[in-house]
Formats: C-alpha cells, structure tokens, sequence
C-alpha cells in the first residue's frame, strides 16, 4: 500500500468511529450533565441563551454522578454486572479452548462444517434463543424431566430467575464470539511443534498447557475481551432469565431511561460503565499489540 | 546385533501406501541417510521411527527393545524438524532446555548441558534470544541442538539442510560430521539431495514408492546401481537398452538399437542370451578418443557447457541417441573440451560400465 493510500484508510477508520463512536458518546455524555425536566426532550440543556446574553451560561449538573457514587443500588449493579460477566467469561473460555482445540484436531475437511455449527444459532433472532432456553430451563422443562426422571433430583432445580440463570443465558449468548477467535489463533499454531515437544518427551496435556496455550493467548485474551465487554452491559438475559432481585447494569440503565424517563442518571450511568470498560481493554490492547509486533 | 532394525514396516494413508513393506538395518554410530524422491516414503519412514506415525504392519526395533507400541514422548530417540519447529514464546536456551526439563534433571545440570550444546554449535552468547531473532542459519543451529541436548541413543533428522543456501549449506555438512565424530550418536538423515546424501553419509537407502531399491555406501550405490532407477536418480546415466547377445570371458555383449551396436560391459552373472538388459555408464567415464577402449561409438558434439571443475558436453550418435560427457578441465588454457559441431570418437571400458536388468 502507499504512504496516500495508507493515511486514506486509517482517516476513513478515524472518521467512522468520530461519527459512529465519539459523537454519539458525546451526546451521552452532555445528557449526563443536565437535570431531568417533564417535557421534550427530558433534559434541561447544557448552555443557557438567555435574553441575548452572550456568552451563553454553562449549566453543569454533577448530581447525577454523586447519585451514581452515593446510591449502594447502582454500585451493587455494576458490580453484580462485572461479577456475572467475569464468571459467564471463564466459563465460555473454559468450553471455548478445548472445544477449538479439538476442532483443530479434526479432519481439515469437516473443518468448514464445524465452524458454520459454530456460528449458526446466529442465524436466529438472539431473544428467540433466550426464549427457547428459558423453556429448556424452566421448572417443567426438559432439563428438570430428565433430571428427574433419571433420579438424579427429586424437586426441579430453580435455575431460572437465579445467577445460574443468568450465566447460562450469558454463556450461551457469547460463546461463539469466545470460539471463533480461539478458534482463530489455535489453528495458526504450526502443529510440528507439538510433535517436537512430545519427541523431547512432553506428554500430551503438558504440552498443551506449556506450548498451546501460551501461543494462543492473545486470541484468548481478545475472546475474553469479546465476551465480557457486552456481557457487562446485556440487557436482555438478565432481564428475562434473572430474578426480580438480579442487579446488573444493562437492566438498571433501561428501568431509569424507559421507566423512570430520567434521561440524565441513564446517561451518566452509561458513562460510567463505558469509562469502566475502556480502561482496561486500553491496557490490554497494548499489551496484545506489542506482543503481536514482538512476533513477526 | 543392529542398533535399529526394521522389519517389513508398512503404513498407507486412507488407502495410498507411503511405506510399502521396508526392511533395514541401521548400526550404532553411523550416519544413514534415507534417500529418494518427494512421496517415496523417506519422510513416513523417519516419522514411524519417531513415533508420529504407527506402522499398520512390521517391527521397530531400537537397541534391542521394541519401540513400536511406545509414545513418542517415551522414545529414547529425538528429531530435528524441517521446519524446526522452534518454540517461538521460548528464548535459545529456552528451547534446548524443553527435553531435559521433560526428564527432571537438576537445574544446575540443565545449565551446562544447555552450555555444553550451545558451544557445540558455536551459538555461545545467543541463549537469550528469540527465535524470530535469529537468522536461518542459527535457527537450523538451535534445532539440532535441542536434538541432541537430550543425548538421545538414536537422532533423527529430516532435509536438517534443505532450507539454508547453497554455501552455507556446504559449511554445515562438514560441521554435522565432525559433531557426529564428537558424540558418536547415530544420526538417520531424510534427504532428497543425493550430493548431501553421498556426503553425509556412511550407508544410504535409495527409496522408490514406498520401497527400498537399494542400500549401500555411497560409493558402492553410485558405481553399482542395482537398477535403472537408482543409476537414474543417483547422479546421472547414459543407458544403451538392449538384449543379450552373448558372454564370454566375464565381459556380456548387449545388442543396443540406441548403440547401433552390440555394447560390452563386464558382468559376473550368467545371462542367457535374449534377456533384456540395460548398460549404464556415468558421463565421466566416457572418454573423447575410443583408442584401447573396449567400446567406441561416432558422434557429433551438440552443447557444450562449462561448469568449472568440468565441462559437460551432449553429443549425438548416428542412431539419434544421445549421450553426456563429463570432461575434467584439467588445463586451464582448456583445451580439453570439444567445440559445439565438432565430429568426434567416444569411448569406455567394459570396465566401466553396469548391466542392469531391472
């Protein structure tokens, strides 16, 4: 690529995410300051033209963020948030790692078939899946029948409405995006180099923990990455299979912005839980892309 | 006893045989190098012997112990990969240390053996370093290190020089022998280069679709191939096909429409007259001139080309059958070689010659 071809394209990717990121992030983030008003928009503004005052006055309200701090309620949401979004992340990557692993050891001709198994539940509407598992679940569902039936329980196991729930819903949600990169970096890894650490006498498993795994990292940590950021702000799972008494972000951003209409306290929250995420996968980023430059 | 034994080995691949019923025997401390074309089964073999791969049928025995039903991280055997197969997360020393870590040995004891290989393949003061930081040379340098920091009874090694340049290549046969001389381990090499082969290698095994044509030291393969595929794929032949004609002191006579004529060579054998048969001679020993010569043919010299230590020359028989010369430029005015056109007598002992009837 050329020098004017290359700034092209990285000016077209900066002006996609100013338009589709920032602004919108922007606005967020204004609404965050203003004061909940009955009306339309439901807001005060952020500068006040008075009678031909120039310059406008500035109107700043901090109070929807010194709620956010004060209130134990929103605290305990984004940290019931991060908690079920961490564990529903370890427990994806725990099925995602053996299961590429073994898609990696598959005849390379069944390879393509079983990557579009992978990615097919999402050619159905996401609700209509959660649906299905809230019935697969439910009390009287098939998993309680053949629990029961095999007699492994007596009463049908409450696992709607509870965390359990929830980490199911999650994990069912995002697993292809923990696949599919794992996926992704398991397959690059040269498979002569497993040979070469079972000839210098590395049994099998070993091997995969000291030779496989540390080469796939980077995939893993990005499908980490994959899952838990939108696990974090999930709407739809908790508010379907979690309990009334369930605390997690996504939910509680929808109850201020639709039920109680407070526009502004749903903005901060939201900027919040955006500032709260970025962080770390800034750190992150860093990490993976000096790696992936230490490598080539 | 033999040091590795292998007996009617046999593996095919969703019905395409690679190793089609090998029989060999490999004596401790020598260099053997498995030799043939790509998909003759050379690789499928060393692979076997390793453990990748299980026989569908026959024995491996190693020192006496067979080594068919046993893992391969429970073989006293290493390989040097092709590719190397370098563990690219892991530093020099990282990598050499892998096998001996697998073993248990004391930390102090994997430091000097570490030290000890590294110094063997003059890489001293690279320990630290990456794989990705390091030229193909030194990379070949740390996979044959990793071979051999385990002390294995038996090292494998597939093309270990095929991807390095031509001179360095030449450099790093030389140094693989005198490591060879220090450890006196026995070394199996994979090879399709016959020149690396002849080098290398005390004992070779030709290998042709899954079989072994012929096994010899190099010199013996080279001057009594046991077939037209060996003279054909160890260097080069000219080959007058023919029948018997006759026998007579030692000396067989073969009628040769590509001769024009009936061809002698010496065999030992007794040939009953009508067999088909086929004589090879190697293009340097042709000679220009057939005076005292036991065959002589006339031709016409077509190319000429000069490749320093000798000239080849293709020159033509009246019949249309053409020949290669190897002419040593033993002067340095050159006057030794022919001209393209020129009207010349080729010659060559019986001697000189193979019979080759399969």
């Amino acid at each position: 690529m050329t020098g004017r071809a290359r700034t092209v394209t990285i000016l077209l990717a900066f002006a996609w995410l100013a338009a589709l990121v920032l602004a919108p992030f922007l606005v967020v983030a204004k609404i965050s300051l203003a004061e909940v008003v009955i009306g339309r928009p439901p807001f005060t503004a952020l500068l006040e033209w008075g009678e031909g005052a120039m310059p406008p006055a500035l109107r700043v309200n901090w109070g929807n963020y010194a709620l956010l701090f004060g209130d134990a309620l929103y605290l305990e949401a984004y940290l019931g948030s991060l908690r079920l979004a961490a564990i529903a992340t370890a427990v994806a990557l725990a099925i995602a790692v053996p299961l590429a692993h073994a898609m990696t050891r598959a005849p390379a001709r069944w390879r393509p078939a079983l990557l579009v198994l992978a990615i097919l539940p999402f050619w159905t509407s996401s609700l209509i899946r959660v649906y299905a598992w809230i019935g697969i679940l439910g009390a009287d569902g098939p998993l309680n029948r053949i629990l029961q039936w095999l007699g492994i329980i007596d009463a049908p196991l409450a696992i709607l409405n509870t965390d359990i729930g929830i980490v199911s819903g999650l994990v069912y949600s995002y697993l292809p995006f923990a696949l599919l990169p794992v996926y992704a970096s398991l397959v690059r890894i040269d498979p002569a180099l497993g040979e070469a650490a079972a000839d210098l006498g590395c049994r099998p498993l070993k091997s995969f923990f000291r030779i496989t795994l540390p080469l796939a990292l980077p995939g893993i940590l990005a499908a980490g990455l994959l899952v838990f950021i939108p696990a974090v702000g999930e709407f739809v799972v908790p508010d379907l299979m979690g309990g009334s008494d369930t605390l997690m972000i996504g939910k509680t951003l929808w109850t201020e912005f639709f039920t109680n209409r407070d526009w502004p306290l749903a903005s901060a929250a939201t900027v919040l839980l955006v500032l709260l995420l970025v962080s770390p996968v800034v750190v992150l980023e860093r990490r993976l892309f000096l790696r992936g430059e230490g490598r080539a | 006893m033999t040091f590795l034994s292998l007996r009617n080995v046999a593996k095919s691949f969703g019905g395409v045989t690679a190793v089609d019923g090998v029989s060999l025997d490999i004596e401790r401390g020598e260099i053997f190098a498995l030799l043939g074309p790509s998909g003759c089964g050379k690789t499928t073999l060393l692979r076997l012997v390793a453990g990748f791969e299980q026989p569908d049928a026959g024995a491996i025995r190693l020192d006496g112990q067979d080594i068919a039903p046993l893992p391969p991280y429970r073989r006293p055997v290493n390989m040097m990969f092709q590719s190397y197969a370098l563990f690219p997360h892991m530093t020099v020393a990282g990598n050499i240390a892998f096998g001996l870590k697998q073993d248990r040995l004391p930390a102090g004891e994997i430091g000097a053996r570490v030290a000890e290989v590294l110094k063997l393949v003059r890489l001293e003061g690279l320990e630290a370093r990456k794989p990705h930081q390091l030229s193909g040379g030194q990379r070949q340098r740390v996979a044959l290190a990793r071979a051999l920091a385990k002390r294995p009874k038996l090292v494998l090694l597939d093309e270990p020089l095929a991807a390095l340049d031509r001179k360095l290549r030449e450099e790093t046969q030389f140094e693989l022998l005198a490591i060879h001389r220090r450890l006196s381990l026995t070394f199996v090499i994979v090879t399709h280069d016959q020149e690396e082969a002849m080098t290398l290698a005390q004992r070779m095994a030709v290998m042709d679709r899954g079989r072994v044509a012929q096994v010899g030291a190099p010199r013996d393969v080279y001057e009594h191939p046991a077939s037209r595929f060996v003279a054909g794929f160890i260097g080069t032949a000219n080959l007058f096909e023919g029948t018997v004609a006759g026998q007579d002191n030692g000396l067989v006579r073969v009628q040769s429409p590509a001769a024009g004529c009936a061809v002698a060579v010496r065999h030992a054998g007794t040939l009953s007259a009508g067999t088909a048969a086929c004589v090879a001679v190697r293009p340097e020993k042709l000679r220009l001139g057939d005076a005292g010569c036991d065959n002589g043919f006339a031709a016409t010299v077509e190319e000429v080309a000069f490749r320093g230590e000798a000239t080849l020359c293709r020159a033509r028989l009246a019949t249309g059958h053409a020949l290669t010369l190897s002419l040593p430029n033993r002067a340095r005015a050159g006057g030794d070689a022919p001209r393209a056109g020129a009207a010349v007598r080729i010659g060559f002992a019986a001697d000189d010659a193979v019979l080759l009837t399969s």
